[in-house]
């Protein structure tokens, strides 16, 4: 139990971490992005909506700054995230993050589990077969493959399958222009169609750390007495692998994948932007190249919730399957 | 006697003479591991490209404009074809070469140089000490990094290398310091460092000259990984056009031609090929990452399967 | 003790690969073992003792396999049968107890699911039936069953190793081979664990193979007596024969390493050196570089197992027939 509070208090801390660099980091940057924002918006909004989107942004500068953190980190948590000054001026950042939200989180979030599920189920049968076929190809192969750099298998899966007169797949955006966004069968499948090629991108680039750390991870435990011992008691080979071995080996892997969200992430956005993707990490590319500080400050704090909340799922699934973190304070 | 024992005995054959070898345990173990080989060999070149360009291209320039005709394809003048500013694309992969390495190993040492004091410290004042340094340890490893990069880059005004490797160094330090100080605290009881407190040494010293030198491996294999997160971010902040578009790397070169929509104008050598050089030097700091592995943990190493004889009887 | 043999060990031969080449690591070692009977297997660390019990219990992964010789275990030849063959054998005729219990037992699932585990694998029917099972074997070794619930790190050491002993005894098998199982508890824990050990064989009936670094421990409870060195047996016999005429100097050694309580003051002996490099083993006898009492021949010649009464003995001094024991005392020879 107190294993799950402190998870829980490392979450909020975090959190907090987060927010306070989001606040802090405009007020230290040489030059005055306030200015730059005043002087964006000067023609466009009234001085009166600049005020207001300013003290959303927590920039009034009437009022001393401890006061402005709180109202600042008030307005964070209770969605009031100002108004885009990017491209889609005026309109509020949670319509647009709640535009952009479904895409990341169905291609970004699917492939990830699934990269992750099948990174292990194969690291789990490459390092039970020591010195087989599979032990001898996947970790040369799947060394260079986790140094990929994202973006560049995107181009590379865009030239391959992307270009030129006889395109297998298209390469560009979510679904195509003019189609009616719905539940039917014909949008569905242009849905899935678009999401091919980014998806295969990530699964391909991210699968290959998981499979290493856990083959690696299932070598150490088998060398280990219980495994052994799981021989002697006469167990099928099955058994032993998955119920001594692998529910062993693949504890570390669990708090590995937490760790390397925030990698994962970093390649989604490069991906989303070679493939105009349209969802969050787009969204933030464009906020830096648009100097869209609300937006952008409102993505960044997105993600760092997203990537805490998958941290601490992580954190309650080991909780359940170790019994020694159960013990542990 | 001697006739008994010569029916009843077997006379041994003399033993070799034990060799030693020089040069060390370490630089035979990278020797005789194919990856690290590889990995190194990798390395090894572009180090050469880095540091004399002039061997491998004649071009002294390539970063200047209309040298030669826009957008040629690959051929014998110009290997891999020119930019659409008249470039020669294989001569600005060459000197590219100096700014990505540079980049690489200037913030993975000053990373692995931060996780270093920050772990070894954590694990040694133990206490509040030790609880302080890990929560700041456990919370730059959970932010999302290249979101913070990019907001960071973007304030901070685009076209600074200086900051790009500060940012780097400041994301990248906490993986390394989480397995240090694991590692740190999982040595700190063994006899050899308390015969070092026992004999009266400062900590300093003992942490320097005792505990460091163990953990050489780990540090190396920290570094090794510092620097392929420092290639691949800084080419990915360089290709969303954050780094400094008007210097020469790899990453400005896949910016510039992304720009220029090389991949859909049907020029991919130039949208693909600085992309290959990322990948490989990516891949030879992974190889040789990877090699450390299993040279540090014998159990990882390949396996050889021993020929058994079943008699029967 | 009935004299049939129930385990029948000849010439078994293990080779681990290496990156030097293929090195001994147990080299041509004969045994036997009778229904019921305790035998002690004791050597330095390194001499092959564990390696020998895997081998014997066919539990040895790459890079040790067994090169040659034969296991016979009520006449079945464990060394060629495959993995079906021996999961089938396998804790029902002859079961493992290791060294460390934390370490030999799944750390994610209860005791009972251990327990559970292997009943089922070999065919333990109803729930029922694995439960009352279970809570028996806990009574035997004298465990609360309340404690099946529990996972390993919730139990003290000595009760982890009697639970260990207890899992050991399910099938109530004919052999136990147990690999320094007291190594890990302190001196008092040590000795009552032993009691009951011996308890339990004579209450069931099993034989048992004890592997340990301490002679003095073993050699109160066991029938036979086997020492290990470099891979070699080196004396075999009777417990009594081999502990108060050890005919090898390298029992000698370990026994006067060992001092008396009672009895008169001596001057403490060890045995100077270390065990050798099982790579590049010494030539003629292994123990030469070592032993207080070597003289030439020992140098180049490689003893084998001669008869001395009622013991084996590797060691020229006993070659011929004749114990030149005390020949080569009598003319106070010593190189």
């Amino acid at each position: 139990m107190r294993y799950l509070l402190r998870r829980l208090g490392f979450f909020v801390l975090t959190l907090w971490a987060a927010l306070t660099l989001n606040f802090f980091i405009p007020r230290m940057m040489p030059g005055s992005p306030l200015q730059a924002l005043r002087d964006r918006t000067h023609n466009k909004l009234s001085p009166a909506a600049l005020n207001s989107l300013l003290s959303q942004f927590g920039f009034d500068p009437h009022q001393n700054v401890a006061v402005q953190y709180v109202q600042y980190l008030k307005n964070m948590a209770t969605g009031h995230w100002g108004i885009s000054i990017g491209g889609s001026l005026g309109v509020p950042v949670r319509k647009l993050i709640g535009q952009a939200l479904p895409w990341t989180l169905g291609l970004v979030g699917v492939t990830t589990v699934l990269a992750f599920l099948l990174g292990t189920v194969i690291g789990i049968v490459a390092g039970w077969k020591r010195g087989g076929l599979l032990d001898g190809i996947v970790p040369p192969v799947f060394v260079v493959t986790s140094a990929l750099p994202y973006f560049w298998v995107a181009l590379l899966m865009i030239l391959l399958f992307a270009s030129g007169t006889h395109a297998l797949l298209p390469n560009d955006g979510n679904y195509t222009n003019g189609l009616t966004p719905g539940f039917s069968g014909h949008f569905i499948f242009d849905v899935i169609k678009h999401a091919i090629l980014p998806g295969a991108t990530i699964l391909i680039t991210a699968i290959g750390g998981w499979i290493l750390t856990m083959r690696n991870n299932m070598i150490t435990t088998l060398s280990e007495d219980y495994v052994r011992m799981g021989r002697a008691k006469g167990l099928s080979n099955r058994r032993i692998m998955y119920g001594y071995a692998a529910r062993n080996a693949f504890l570390p892997n669990l708090s590995g994948f937490a760790m390397s969200l925030g990698f994962v992430i970093s390649g989604a956005i490069l991906v989303e932007y070679v493939f105009n993707y349209p969802g969050l990490g787009y969204m933030l590319y464009n906020a830096t190249v648009n100097t869209d500080y609300p937006l952008l400050q409102a993505l960044f704090m997105l993600i760092t919730v997203a990537v805490l909340v998958a941290v601490l799922i992580c954190d309650f699934v080991t909780f359940w399957l170790d019994p020694r973190a159960r013990a542990k304070a | 006697m001697s006739a008994i024992l010569a029916n009843t005995a077997i006379v041994t054959g003399a033993p070799e003479p034990a060799r030693r070898r020089a040069g060390g345990g370490l630089w035979t173990a990278v020797r005789t591991n194919r990856k690290a080989m590889a990995g190194l060999i990798i390395f090894l070149i572009f180090a050469a490209m880095a540091a004399v360009p002039r061997l491998f291209t004649s071009v002294k320039h390539p970063n200047d404009a209309a040298q030669y005709a826009s957008l040629a394809h690959p051929g014998s003048q110009h290997w891999l074809g020119t930019t659409q500013l008249g470039q020669d694309i294989y001569a600005q992969l060459i000197y590219g070469t100096r700014q990505s390495l540079v980049i690489a190993l200037i913030a993975g040492f000053f990373a692995t140089v931060l996780s270093v004091l920050i772990g070894v410290s954590a694990a040694y004042l133990g206490g509040i000490g030790d609880e302080a340094l890990s929560l700041l340890t456990n919370v730059f490893l959970v932010l999302p990094t290249f979101p913070l990069i990019i907001v960071l880059a973007t304030y901070a005004g685009k076209g600074n290398l200086l900051v790009v490797i500060v940012v780097l160094v400041v994301t990248g330090w906490s993986y390394g310091a989480n397995q240090l100080r694991a590692q740190t605290l999982s040595l700190r009881n063994r006899d050899f460092l308390e015969s070092a407190r026992v004999r009266g040494e400062r900590r300093s010293y003992i942490i320097v000259a005792e505990l460091l030198p163990t953990m050489t491996s780990l540090i190396v294999a920290n570094f090794l990984g510092a620097a392929l997160y420092a290639v691949l971010t800084a080419a990915g902040l360089q290709f969303l056009g954050l780094g400094d578009p008007s210097s020469l790397s790899w990453g400005t070169m896949l910016y510039w031609s992304q720009n220029d929509g090389a991949l859909q104008s049907g020029y991919p050598v130039w949208a693909i090929a600085p992309g290959i050089c990322v990948a490989l030097l990516g891949a030879s700091f992974a190889l040789l990452n990877y090699a450390f592995d299993e040279i540090s943990n014998p159990a990882l190493r390949p396996v050889r399967r021993i020929r058994v004889k079943r008699t029967d009887s | 003790m009935s004299s049939a043999p129930i385990l029948e060990v000849a010439g078994l031969r293990v080779e681990y690969s290496t990156s030097r080449g293929a090195v001994v690591a147990v080299d041509n070692v004969d045994l036997e073992v009778c229904k019921g009977e305790f035998v002690g297997v004791v050597g330095e660390s390194g001499c092959g003792k564990s390696t020998m019990l895997f081998a014997i219990a066919a539990l040895l992964s790459p890079p040790a396999a067994v090169t040659g010789g034969t296991v016979k275990f009520h006449g079945h030849n464990l060394v060629t049968m495959t993995e079906k063959q021996l999961n089938v054998l396998r804790w029902r005729d002859y079961s493992v107890v290791m060294q460390s219990a934390m370490n030999a037992l799944n750390p994610v699932i209860t005791i009972a699911a251990q327990f559970k585990d292997v009943l089922k694998a070999h065919g333990a029917a109803s729930n029922n039936e694995i439960a009352n099972r279970s809570a028996e074997v806990m009574r035997l070794v004298g465990i609360d069953p309340i404690h099946l619930k529990s996972y390993p790190h919730q139990l003290s050491g000595g009760m982890r190793q009697r639970a260990m002993i207890a899992m050991a005894l399910l099938f109530t098998p004919d052999l136990v081979i147990m690999d320094e199982p007291t190594s890990a508890l302190d001196v008092v824990a040590q000795r009552s664990l032993m009691v009951q050990i011996k308890e339990l064989q004579h209450q069931l009936g099993f034989a048992v193979i004890f592997v340990t670094h301490d002679m003095s421990l073993v050699s109160h409870f066991s029938d036979q007596l086997i020492v290990m060195y470099a891979g070699q047996v080196s004396e075999i016999g009777p417990t009594r024969q081999v502990f108060d005429h050890p005919a090898h100097p390298y029992s000698r050694g370990l026994l006067d390493a060992f001092p008396s309580i009672r009895g008169p003051r001596v001057e403490l002996t060890g045995i100077p050196g270390s065990p050798p490099d099982l790579a590049r083993p010494p030539r003629g006898c292994r123990f030469h570089p070592r032993c207080p009492q070597v003289f030439d021949a020992c140098r180049v010649t490689e003893p084998l197992l001669y008869q001395v009464g009622d013991v084996q003995a590797r060691c020229l001094l006993h070659a011929g027939g004749a114990s030149l024991l005390e020949t080569s005392e009598a003319s106070g020879a010593t190189t």
